[in-house]
């Protein structure tokens, strides 16, 4: 069971609140899918990781070969094929990796090469004994979509997994939700925070998966996201008050059930409501 | 996008992470520059607008590519396509377009050409009018990949505005991470103010972005948002910045009008007396004398 947790918006604490989620199960896995930020590692206490490289595709050409017809370059809509009278060039950072150029290459002169793109580590989480995934994306390389998708890859489908989306609703998001088997949107009761919010609907509507807002930061003085919410008649599953020692804790790599330890039995309880209402369903807003 | 040689000069905020407060000094500086545009470049979730209010002069479809179709009645069911689509998205003869990258790699396969291949908008961007002076922000359709570019479009829509309109300033929020989006905000910048905080994550993240920065060789400066919620990671910050030669731009304390500020849609500068506001002045004047000695 893959449950994504994602935002808008970066900052509204979807980390802390994926990291609690994880460390408050019995056997999670804890996917950090936020691969150009990948920052869930810094609040687990980590142990016997090991590592291995992510490759994407990169067209290679065999110059013995090839006769400088263009046909490369005219099937790539990225414009990363250049054909000139004595050379080819490949521009790595407009590739997308997608295979026609070798695959219309009439003197067969492409072929396809591994290139890195970023790490993915596994490890243990102790004293909870969690498992955990990370995907990197090396600085500068500007395709997530293959890393994540190995990310994705490694996950067990009889676990529970909680996958950290990246911020936004661009590609990379959607290319993690849109299989999930149900998300959580974190988001804070600000004006920013509830455009973000509504963007994010958005998407996850057009994707159709089931979905639940966790409002971080709340504050007893603002109902803004209660009140979107209830006019579009969506659940609101948890409400993480407006602390400064959540932030503190936070700043410091502790993450919001190490500091409130009695939280862990609110998030326990919503991952329950949710495996339940994916396994009975009764309508989309059901919590 | 050439580098800029008008008379202007841009400033791009940027952040490693999300939430670092990169929005709310942005609106703030807006307010602090005079005679200067504006442009937000998160187009994922641009949110300066809320704050800025600016009244819209002009409204620009934007496509990021091209995305597949296929005509059932044309389509035979051989499966090529399908088997040959490397981002998943073809499945029972349909293209998901959330899906589907733009390639044309089934178009031009399909033994039956029974698959277009029609330009889709993936947004919007729009010019703005706002107090003394212009606003460009943009609008990206949930999914759509390609946001770098729509990015440089932002940009060279602001980039005119400033040189017609012969303002002194353009002011940049860019978005978070360090992705393409990153990249395509920082190109021509004078000065790119990194706004962090001193969490775990924020020097971890602060650390990637100098990478590219650095690699791109992008004049930076640091500012550290919410200083005293850890002195520590402050202080760890600002040797870290002396180490790698980049300038230190000021602190902005952890202040709850910030977040009142917010919720009341203004930015935190129409609240003189707060300490927040108090040191983002700071920050101001001390881009101007870096910016100053630059030249
Ligand atoms: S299509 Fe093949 S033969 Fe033609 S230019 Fe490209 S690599 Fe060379
Ligand atoms: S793999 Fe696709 S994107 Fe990359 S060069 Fe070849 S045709 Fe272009
Ligand atoms: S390749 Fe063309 S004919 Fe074959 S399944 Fe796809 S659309 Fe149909
Ligand atoms: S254009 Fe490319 S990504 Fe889109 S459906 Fe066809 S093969 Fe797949």
């Amino acid at each position: 069971m893959n449950i994504v947790i994602a935002s808008g918006k970066g900052g509204t604490g979807k980390t802390t609140v994926a990291v609690s989620l994880a460390l408050s199960l019995k056997n999670s896995i804890y996917a950090d899918c936020d691969v150009e930020e990948p920052n869930g590692c810094l609040f687990l206490n980590r142990s016997s990781e090991s590592m291995k490289t992510a490759y994407r595709l990169l067209p290679e050409i065999d110059f013995k070969k090839c006769d400088f017809c263009g046909v490369c370059a005219s099937v790539c809509e990225f414009n990363a094929l250049s054909v000139l009278p004595d050379q080819v060039l490949l521009f790595d950072e407009l590739c997308h990796s997608c295979g026609a150029c070798s695959y219309f290459c009439p003197k067969k002169a492409i072929r396809e090469t591994e290139a890195p793109i970023g790490t993915i580590r596994y490890g243990r989480v102790l004293p909870e004994e969690i498992a955990y995934i990370e995907g990197r994306l090396n600085v500068g390389e500007m395709m997530a979509g293959p890393l994540i998708d190995q990310v994705k890859k490694s996950l067990n489908p009889e676990n529970i997994n909680i996958l950290d989306a990246p911020p936004g609703t661009a590609c990379s998001m959607v290319e993690i939700a849109r299989d999930a088997d149900y998300c959580l949107l974190v988001t804070e009761p600000t004006p920013f925070g509830l455009h973000d919010l509504k963007l994010a609907v958005k998407v996850l509507r057009i994707l159709r998966r089931p979905f639940s807002v966790i409002i971080n930061k709340a504050l007893e003085t603002s109902n803004l996201i209660e009140h979107y919410c209830e006019q579009e008649r969506i659940p609101v599953s948890l409400r993480i008050p407006y602390s400064r020692e959540l932030a503190e804790g936070y700043s410091r790599g502790k993450p919001a059930v190490h500091i409130f330890p009695e939280m862990k039995k609110q998030f326990h309880a919503l991952i329950i409501r949710i495996k339940n209402s994916i396994e009975k369903p009764v309508t989309e807003n059901a919590t | 996008m050439p580098h800029n040689n008008s008379k202007y000069r841009q400033i791009v905020i940027v952040s490693g992470k999300g939430g670092t407060g990169k929005t709310t000094l942005a609106a703030a500086l807006c307010e602090l520059f005079e005679n200067r545009v504006v442009s937000d470049t998160d187009v994922d979730a641009a949110d300066l607008h809320i704050l800025l209010k600016p009244e819209i002069l002009e409204r620009h479809e934007y496509s990021g590519g091209n995305k597949a179709v296929i005509n059932r009645e044309l389509c035979t069911g051989c499966d090529l396509c399908e088997e040959y689509c490397r981002f998943d998205a073809i499945h029972d003869y349909q293209v998901d377009p959330l899906a589907c990258e733009g390639c044309g790699f089934c178009v031009r396969l399909c033994p039956e050409n029974a698959i277009s291949f029609p330009k889709a908008i993936s947004g919007f961007f729009q010019e703005s009018a706002i107090k003394n002076g212009e606003f460009v922000d943009a609008e990206l359709l949930p999914g759509s990949g390609n946001s770098g570019k729509l990015v440089s479009e932002v940009k060279k829509s602001a980039a005119a505005l400033a040189s017609q309109n012969q303002r002194a300033w353009l002011i940049v929020d860019g978005p978070p991470g360090i992705g393409c989006p990153v990249n395509a905000s920082l190109t021509g910048t004078d000065l790119a103010v990194i706004v962090t905080e001193p969490t775990v994550s924020g020097l971890h993240d602060l650390s990637r972005l100098i990478e590219l920065t650095q690699r791109f060789r992008i004049p930076s400066a640091i500012v550290i948002n919410k200083s005293d919620l850890n002195p520590e990671n402050t202080k760890n910050i600002q040797k870290f910045a002396e180490s790698e030669n980049i300038p230190f731009l000021g602190i902005i304390p952890y202040d709850d009008v910030v977040l009142k500020a917010l919720i009341s849609e203004k930015s935190v500068i129409n609240f003189p007396d707060s300490s927040a506001a108090v040191h983002i002045c700071q920050v101001y004047k001390n881009i101007l004398e870096l910016l100053e000695n630059q030249k």
